[in-house]
């Protein structure tokens, strides 16, 4: 039996492993397709290779050559954070609340969060853009922070009560008969074990904030405020002949490395079952 | 180190359930007190008043002489022991113990000096800088403790802490729950379901059902005089055995034949205005082969003749079970110790019986055995509202 199993194993190996790779040239297939782009030359740029003949940084040295792209590069870097930090704070006082005490109105703020949540963001665009204008938000960071709280907060409440509730009562009223106030409590014990899904919930929000496109358009019109997915679509090259594709594709491969290195950093703080051994045996 | 003093204390939850109803207890400097009863009765809200983490609905506590109803767990100096443990997981051994400290703002060599000693009683020593997900539950239940001692409260609370552990590491447990209490002298409120513990552990134990306080007392005085068949039925294992009967002229008749009651027994039913029909409950060790009692002593009592259905032998002594006809003594106080121990709706004909027989016996399964029973011994309960008629404690 152990050889029929052994030969099992192996074949599902094999299988999981293709399923595997398959499923990850898909998803990285077009990743490596915009870097191979990148690394070309205007002359190569559209040969159909996929290893440039012709290495070149040309691409990122005009990018980063324009106030143009260093500017929205700012703002979204600028802008994300702001919205991700203001979002997981108040998110985290919400989620806590929620997942801890019974107020009248609790179900309707769910519901009603929910409701923000799935709302389809382009109906809101123009009233946004109407109210944004007579305000004097229009074309400002908070007129794109703003926008991207609202929705990153549901996001946010969500992600965050579910954590809460992992997080063991009892803990809290242990610290409280160890002589903790509340707030000691929160800080000392619920914070760290907390912590985690804070991580988890930023990185969501940010990537949300950071891939928007729909507000960033419609909500600026300078570069002022506008963020890097815009920036990019404005690209048009040197000259009106010139094909704009290798600076984009640089761009775009600029604009992942933040996402990359957010997720990296705040991955090795997501450490998995850091309430075991809380309760119980 | 203080008293404890429950005086009227009501707890009604938010959604309107009535959890305890009037306790008073009073709980002396250095006492070590125990809460039982089966689960849902009551326990843990009772604690958790006293504890400060449940507000009370009426009524007063007070510690040492200060009523404390409106103040903060921090500020009543108490410590508790969760049923979880609920240490810290992030904390190591050491920084959950040292946690109640540090929130005082104890000073660094005295939190030292303090944990080691705490760890030196527990025998932690060689666990400080782990983590609680990498201990035994035993020391995890250790660790709870530790950070109970560290502080010297005034009183510490316990919530079942041993239920989570194996049966072995439970009795080691137990014994070194009571060494500790005495060693500290610190007033120890101790809730648990286990009647066991309840008897081996108290100064003082609080029976309590529904709610309700049903009796307190030292823990040989419930089990001599319980005042109703709850408390009777609940306290002693195996439990006191209970047989459906009628009162004859100062004789009680029942399945086990008929035997005319004492004097002393007598009159309490007297000035206890007892029904006709009485429920009789007979511990297992007032009962004895028939052949190892000396004539003197047999006058004092009846004996019925049975089959042995099971017989198991201790080593010093026997237990016998029988199987008798007639009809399951009925109360809503049994039917809800059976649903406690779950075995409510476990079939069974006629009426069984425990009985604890001396060793040199020869009664042998499946074989008819003469049993007497100790007349004198024999309590009567009211089936209606479950009153002993025989209570003879105050
Ligand atoms: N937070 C609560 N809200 C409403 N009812 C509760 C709450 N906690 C406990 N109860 C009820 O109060 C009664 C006593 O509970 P508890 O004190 O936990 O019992 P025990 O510890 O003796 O098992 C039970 O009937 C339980 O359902
Ligand atoms: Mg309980």
């Amino acid at each position: 039996m152990a050889g029929v199993g052994g030969a099992e194993t192996t074949a599902r190996k094999v299988r999981w492993g293709v399923l595997n790779a398959v499923v990850v040239i898909y998803a990285l297939f077009p990743v490596l397709w915009i870097a191979s782009l990148s690394f070309k030359s205007a002359a190569t740029l559209t040969d159909g290779n996929f290893v440039p003949r012709e290495w070149t940084l040309d691409n990122y040295a005009n990018i980063f050559a324009t106030t143009e792209f260093v500017r929205a590069l700012l703002n979204s870097i600028g802008i994300a954070l702001i919205a991700t930090t203001i979002a997981v704070v108040f998110g985290t006082m919400a989620a806590y609340a929620i997942a801890r005490l019974d107020f009248p109105g609790k179900k309707l703020l769910v519901g009603v969060s929910l409701l923000i949540a799935m709302f389809p963001q382009v109906s809101l665009v123009s009233p946004l853009f109407e109210i944004e204008r007579s305000l004097g938000l229009f074309d400002t960071w908070p007129g794109l922070i703003l926008p991207y709280i609202t929705f990153a907060l549901p996001l946010a409440i969500y992600t965050l009560s579910a954590f809460f509730r992992e997080i063991p009562w009892e803990l809290e009223k242990a610290a409280k008969m160890d002589g903790a106030t509340p707030g000691q409590a929160f800080r000392r014990v619920i914070a760290p074990l907390a912590a985690p899904g804070v991580f988890t919930t930023a990185i969501l929000v940010f990537i949300f904030c950071w891939n928007d496109f729909l507000f960033a358009i419609s909500l600026t019109s300078t570069e002022r405020s506008r963020t890097v997915p815009v920036a990019l679509s404005f690209f048009t090259g040197s000259s009106q002949f010139e094909d704009p594709t290798g600076s984009i594709a640089a761009a775009a491969v600029v604009i992942t490395i933040p996402i990359i290195l957010f997720v990296l950093f705040f991955q090795r703080r997501i450490v998995a079952g850091l309430t075991s051994g809380a309760v119980k045996g | 180190m203080a008293e404890i003093v429950l005086d009227k204390v009501t707890k009604r939850y938010p959604d309107g359930a009535l959890a305890v109803q009037d306790v008073d207890v009073e709980i002396a400097d250095g006492e070590f007190i125990i809460l039982v009863g089966p689960s849902g009765c009551g326990k843990s809200t009772t604690l958790n008043m006293i504890a400060g983490l449940e507000d009370i609905s009426s009524g007063e506590l007070r510690i040492g002489g200060e009523r404390v109803n409106e103040r903060a767990p921090k500020d009543r100096d108490i410590a508790m022991v969760f049923q979880s443990y609920a240490l810290y997981p992030h904390m190591t051994v050491k920084e959950n113990m040292a946690f109640p400290l540090r929130l005082a703002k104890v000073d660094d060599a005295t939190v030292e000096k303090k944990v080691a000693e705490a760890a030196d009683i527990l025998d932690l020593g060689q666990h400080l800088d782990r983590k609680p997900a990498n201990l035994s539950g035993g020391q995890r239940q250790r660790v709870a403790m530790g950070r109970a001692i560290v502080r010297s409260p005034k009183a510490f609370l316990m919530d079942e802490p041993l239920s989570n552990l194996d049966a072995k590491l439970r009795v080691q447990m137990r014994t070194s729950v009571s060494r500790l209490q005495r060693q500290l002298g610190t007033t120890m409120v101790y809730v648990t379901h286990d009647q066991t513990e309840a008897m081996t552990l108290g100064d003082r134990v609080v029976v309590m059902r529904g709610g309700l306080v049903q009796q307190i007392g030292a823990p040989q005085f419930l089990y001599d005089h319980p005042t109703n068949l709850f408390v009777a039925g609940f306290i002693g294992s195996p439990s006191m055995n209970f047989v459906p009967a009628t009162l004859e002229n100062g004789s009680l008749r029942s399945g086990l034949g008929d035997v005319t009651l004492s004097d002393r027994i007598r009159n309490l039913l007297e000035s206890a205005d007892a029904p006709r029909e009485v429920i009789a409950g007979i511990r297992p060790e007032h009962f004895e082969d028939a052949r190892l009692i000396d004539d003197a002593s047999r006058s004092r009592g009846a004996t019925f003749t049975s089959s042995v259905e099971v017989l198991e032998s201790m080593g010093s002594d026997k237990y016998a079970y029988f199987s008798i006809s007639g009809e399951q003594a009925t109360s809503a106080e049994l039917a809800e110790l059976a649903a406690d121990v779950g075995t409510s709706d476990v079939p069974g004909d006629g009426i069984s019986l425990v009985t604890r027989i001396s060793a040199t016996s020869t009664a042998k399964v499946g074989e008819p055995a003469e049993i007497w029973f100790d007349a004198d011994k024999v309590q009567l309960f009211d089936p209606a509202t479950g009153k002993n008629l025989t209570y003879s404690g105050d």
